[in-house]
């Protein structure tokens, strides 16, 4: 495939990462699998209560990953090799490379929700947002897997058998629209080697 | 995109989108028959507030809603609500107003009279905590609050003072936590659904109709509250609102941003001194 070289901020690579239950763990595992070159942006929606605790999640993560971790504000432009994790009590949105942030409301009990990620990305980024969607107990993602699959994006999904709830893997794999169903270790893997060949 | 929306004005819309296309036609429709501007609001939210209303109102596309919009008032006044209303509650984010009590009341008690604007104060849970905050302080006397928003509608809910009385709870926790130093029942009466409050709150309050995208400066303020109400904005327009509060500001003036906004990627991060990092306080050079 013939590819024009395109610039624009719409056309920049990047990767939606949507956990629940049990996803620090899976966090953790993802994140460590994946050098400090990758060269896009990740955006992370972990489900959590409204408290104040991001810090300690960036903090835990951070010890995990050679990729710098932070708790994005509003209208940040988005860096490869860096992880963007959705601030306790706000939906996290991409725009053309940019963060978009919003207090509007839960979105199926949910703010930030996984849903508002994915589909933000779909509309702005089309084909070229891989959304993954991790353990969990809802059904969080799975519309905002089938938009990016519209969009013509690439849905990766943790196998529910290594996922420490399977409702939220399931819910999305039953839309259809999993391109792939890993088992978390071979998640990361399977990341970079997409980053390698949409440079080529 | 042909109207209203170029790539200059409007960053972020998709050239290549059917649905893009359609939302800036819409946008362009609205402004030129109702006057209201969204053309330079944030894509991202935009997107999901139309798909929302074009879902709620039973229609299969953008298209079809720009026709109802047109043609039915009462479809615009709805999306007006959905532009407009923001989640919130009194004393958000506690730790905000704690700031404020350390960090700008020490500044307010050095003027016999000031002036604060609430820009885009929604249905005004932050204009009450203001203004049970700066009673608390020996303040409102000498105080005149201005609240200010696009939408006639969300200030009429302002006015009334009634707040749904199943929300006190949670208010309650942030009040105390915002280092409230009375009960905050006091303020209230609670009657069948709603929570009334006190009118003496609101003396040295007006409710007026002020668009951030459209209207300019009407006044100077010493202190500008404007949280979360520009993260729905792109960055041209906020730049823009970035000039008018610059404008509305008294030397060492006070501007209030949300906890997740940022003078850092605006130009007029040299304009200011930082007085608290977290509760984005600002305070206007010379």
């Amino acid at each position: 495939m013939t590819r024009d070289v395109d610039t624009r901020d719409e056309n920049r690579e990047i990767v939606c990462i949507g956990a629940s239950w049990g996803g620090l763990d899976a966090l953790r595992v993802l994140l460590a699998g994946i050098p400090a070159s990758f060269p896009m942006p990740i955006c992370i929606v972990q489900h959590r209560g409204d408290e104040n605790d991001v810090e300690l999640l960036i903090e835990f993560l951070s010890k995990v990953t050679e990729l710098s971790v932070e708790e994005p504000e509003d209208k940040q432009p988005l860096r490869p090799g860096s992880v963007y994790v959705a601030p306790a009590g706000y939906h996290l949105m991409v725009n053309s490379g940019y963060t978009a942030l919003s207090v509007e409301d839960r979105v199926r009990y949910s703010r930030p929700s996984i849903d508002v990620l994915f589909e933000s990305a779909a509309s702005s980024h089309g084909r070229h947002v891989t959304a993954i969607v991790l353990t969990g107990a809802n059904d969080d993602g799975a519309r905002g897997a089938q938009a990016v699959h519209r969009a013509g994006g690439t849905v990766l999904v943790q196998d529910p058998d290594t996922s420490e709830r399977s409702e939220m893997p399931r819910a999305t794999i039953a839309t259809g629209v999993a391109d792939m169903v890993l088992p978390l270790e071979q998640l990361a893997d399977e990341l970079v080697r997409r980053s390698a060949e949409a440079r080529t | 995109m042909a109207v209203g929306l170029t790539e200059d004005t409007t960053p972020g819309w998709r050239q290549d989108s059917l649905e893009d296309l359609e939302a800036g036609l819409l946008l362009e429709a609205v402004h030129r028959h109702y006057g209201f501007d969204f053309r330079q609001y944030s894509p991202a939210s935009l997107r999901r507030r139309l798909n929302k209303r074009m879902v709620d109102e039973d229609l299969g596309s953008l298209s079809q809603l720009q026709d109802r919009i047109l043609h039915d008032e009462a479809v615009m006044e709805r999306l007006l609500l959905d532009l407009s209303i923001n989640v919130t509650a009194m004393f958000r984010d506690p730790g905000f107003y704690a700031a404020f009590r350390q960090h700008v009341v020490p500044l307010l008690r050095t003027y016999p009279y000031f002036r604060v604007w609430h820009a885009g104060c929604s249905t005004g849970e932050e204009v009450y905590s203001m203004a049970i905050l700066l009673h608390e302080e020996g303040l409102l006397d000498r105080a005149r609050i201005y609240a200010t928003d696009m939408n006639e509608a969300v200030l009429d809910r302002a006015r009334s003072g009634i707040f749904p009385v199943d929300q006190m709870k949670a208010h309650t926790t942030n009040y105390v936590r915002a280092g409230g130093t009375a009960a905050f029942s006091d303020y209230y009466l609670a009657k069948y659904d709603g929570a009334l409050f006190h009118r003496w709150l609101t003396d040295n309050v007006v409710f007026a109709r002020h668009n951030l995208a459209t209207d300019g400066p009407f006044n100077e303020f010493h202190v500008v509250v404007c949280r979360n109400v520009m993260i729905y904005f792109d960055s041209n327009l906020q730049g823009r609102v970035h000039d008018l509060f610059h404008d509305s500001l008294v030397r060492r003036g006070t501007l209030a941003l949300g906890a997740k906004e940022s003078m850092r990627f605006t130009a007029r991060e040299e304009h200011y001194d930082i007085l608290d990092q977290q509760w984005k306080l600002y305070r206007k050079r010379t």
